[in-house]
């Protein structure tokens, strides 16, 4: 007996239903794959698009934190130096990684690279998959917001390509913290958040379970964030998920990070600073040009002198 | 009990514990600024519902409400005047415009002061004050973060300019791992509280309770993240003072 036809049909159904379940993903959805315990860290990425890798270690100061992989490798025969949040494939790692959750010696250790990186000519990739910065005793005695801020900073004058691909988790600032880049990408399923939805509901909706509102009505996907201009491009994932097929979506970033910087190699240093700059200046959105109603400018200090064209004020 | 009015007379300081209490931004800018000489920068400036963000409250009125209750347009004044006879560039954020939470408006601001600065090489002073990022704002909020730094980095690496950050009850978050902690100079009040994370944070990550004093700027300082504690009455002077010293260089060679 010949099922064969039957087995191709449903096959076929099967496929069509995949492609359906896994070609709208929610927001909620999405954040789930993000967070998904298979989903392939940033070591494998690395281990899938780099012909030669060296792991280089230590922030020269006392430590080495698990939780930031730094190196230097080669994709299709070019150099760069690789910074990205490592989680733990199981448990075990997890707690060696720490979750992926740096402390401040990882952003400094990070800072070395990045200048060790300048110093040669590494243009320099960022992979960015945390769930935050380590928020512990320790961390904020050696200055965590100090570490963070610092590279929010310095990379504002790094002389070297930069890029930053969201490959899990972007956990605020301790995302932040190796994200200031010329071109920022994310993987479909990627997340990107100023606060976790399970914070965010605490605080705002005072309650863990209004997390999948939170998620909403945040905005933290990538397609989202394309839209409200932060980032730069959307990374497809194989249907299912970048976890169902690790080697197809290691191929997809590789081919998105390589023609980003076949661009960027193009711009002199300053040029490619200015370029930077203005990435991120144009963010946010106000409200001007409207005199507001004097009820609600009432406790700011009234003006008292004037500027006279383009001269500061002079004293009387 | 602690006066209300009696306090104030006293800056916001209790006399008993020289706790500082929270300050507006009207009444630090008032004594700072020589009379006669305050312009404000962007005084209509104020915050989009850029994501049509609601939760038990639609952003949009959260915002209506709070300029009706603070009377003020957004969290941070900013504006440039003379303090003891040398022109500077002052920020100063306002803890009680929904907690001194850092959106678009506040990021647009303090940008524009500082490249303000930058044109007409003034010292800046940012006086920090807040919550964090503003979550209605979502992850427009936490790129405020990178705006400003990356104006810092045009103003203090490449232009060397000066720029003192003044941390306030409470300095936290997004502030704090951004412009709060790049001052040339970094001063605290006195039991100030800076932190990156807060409190009940920590103790949720680590299951116990964190040492009573922890984040306080007296902390703070013993591990070396600070320059100076300076109690709020000696600030205007103290300003004054390192302005002083940092314009008498005698080998400034850009």
């Amino acid at each position: 007996m010949d099922f064969s036809e039957q087995v191709n049909e449903l096959q076929r159904k099967y496929d069509e239903m995949r492609k359906e379940l896994y070609g709208q993903l929610s927001p909620v959805q999405r954040l789930s794959v993000a967070r998904h315990p298979h989903r392939p860290t940033f070591l494998e990425h690395i281990l899938n698009i780099t012909d030669k890798w060296l792991e280089l270690h230590g922030d020269r100061a006392g430590c080495d934190d698990p939780a930031i992989v730094t190196g230097i490798g080669t994709i299709d025969g070019m150099s760069f130096m690789f910074i990205g949040h490592q989680k733990g494939r199981n448990t075990k790692e997890n707690i060696y990684r720490n979750f992926a959750m740096p402390g401040p010696e990882g952003y400094r250790k990070a800072l070395r690279m990045m200048r060790h990186a300048e110093h040669h000519g590494f243009p320099i990739l960022t992979f960015v998959d945390t769930p935050g910065a380590y928020a512990g005793l320790h961390a904020e005695e050696h200055g965590q917001g100090e570490a963070i801020a610092k590279n929010l900073r310095e990379m504002f004058g790094l002389r070297v390509p930069i890029i930053t691909t969201v490959i899990g988790e972007g956990g605020s600032g301790g995302a932040l913290g190796i994200g200031c880049c010329d071109k920022m990408l994310m993987l479909e399923n990627s997340v990107y958040f100023v606060a976790s939805p399970e914070a965010c509901a605490a605080i705002l909706w005072r309650t863990a379970d209004a997390a999948p509102k939170a998620t909403e009505a945040m905005k933290i996907t990538a397609h989202e964030l394309v839209e409200l201009d932060v980032v730069d491009e959307v990374v497809k994932e194989p249907l299912g998920g970048a976890h169902g097929d690790p080697y197809s979506a290691s191929q997809n970033l590789k081919e998105a990070i390589m023609r980003h910087m076949k661009d960027l190699l193009k711009l002199d240093p300053d040029s490619l600073l200015k370029h930077r700059k203005a990435k991120f200046r144009k963010i946010g959105a106000v409200q001007e040009g409207v005199k507001l109603d004097p009820r609600f400018k009432r406790k700011m200090k009234p003006r008292d002198a004037h500027l006279d064209g383009e001269q500061p004020p002079q004293m009387t | 009990m602690l006066h209300i009015k009696f306090s104030k007379q006293n800056k916001s300081v209790c006399e008993e514990c020289g706790n500082h209490l929270s300050m507006d931004s009207m009444e630090r800018i008032k004594p700072s600024i020589d009379p006669n000489t305050w312009i404000p920068l962007d005084e209509d400036t104020n915050s989009k519902d850029v994501l049509s963000f609601c939760d038990e409250e639609s952003y949009e009125n959260r915002l209506i409400r709070s300029q009706e209750k603070t009377g003020l347009p957004e969290a941070v004044q900013t504006g440039i005047g003379y303090s003891n006879g040398t022109l500077i560039a002052p920020g100063v954020m306002d803890f009680q415009f929904m907690g001194g939470s850092m959106g678009s408006a506040v990021g647009e601001k303090i940008t524009r002061l500082i490249e303000y600065a930058t044109q007409k090489l003034l010292p800046l002073v940012l006086v920090c004050a807040s919550g964090g990022a503003r979550m209605q704002e979502g992850t427009v909020s936490l790129m405020q973060m990178a705006k400003i730094s990356s104006a810092l980095h045009y103003y203090q690496v490449q232009k060397k300019l000066l720029y003192i950050s003044i941390l306030t009850y409470p300095t936290t978050g997004g502030v704090t791992a951004s412009f709060g902690m790049l001052g040339d100079i970094i001063i605290a009040e006195s039991k100030a509280y800076i932190a990156f994370a807060s409190k009940r944070v920590i103790e949720e990550t680590l299951g116990q309770k964190v040492p009573d004093g922890f984040q306080l700027a007296e902390a703070l300082f013993e591990n070396g993240l600070l320059d100076l504690i300076v109690p709020r009455i000696l600030i205007k002077g103290v300003l004054s003072e390192i302005s002083d010293l940092y314009s008498s260089v005698p080998y400034r060679k850009n």
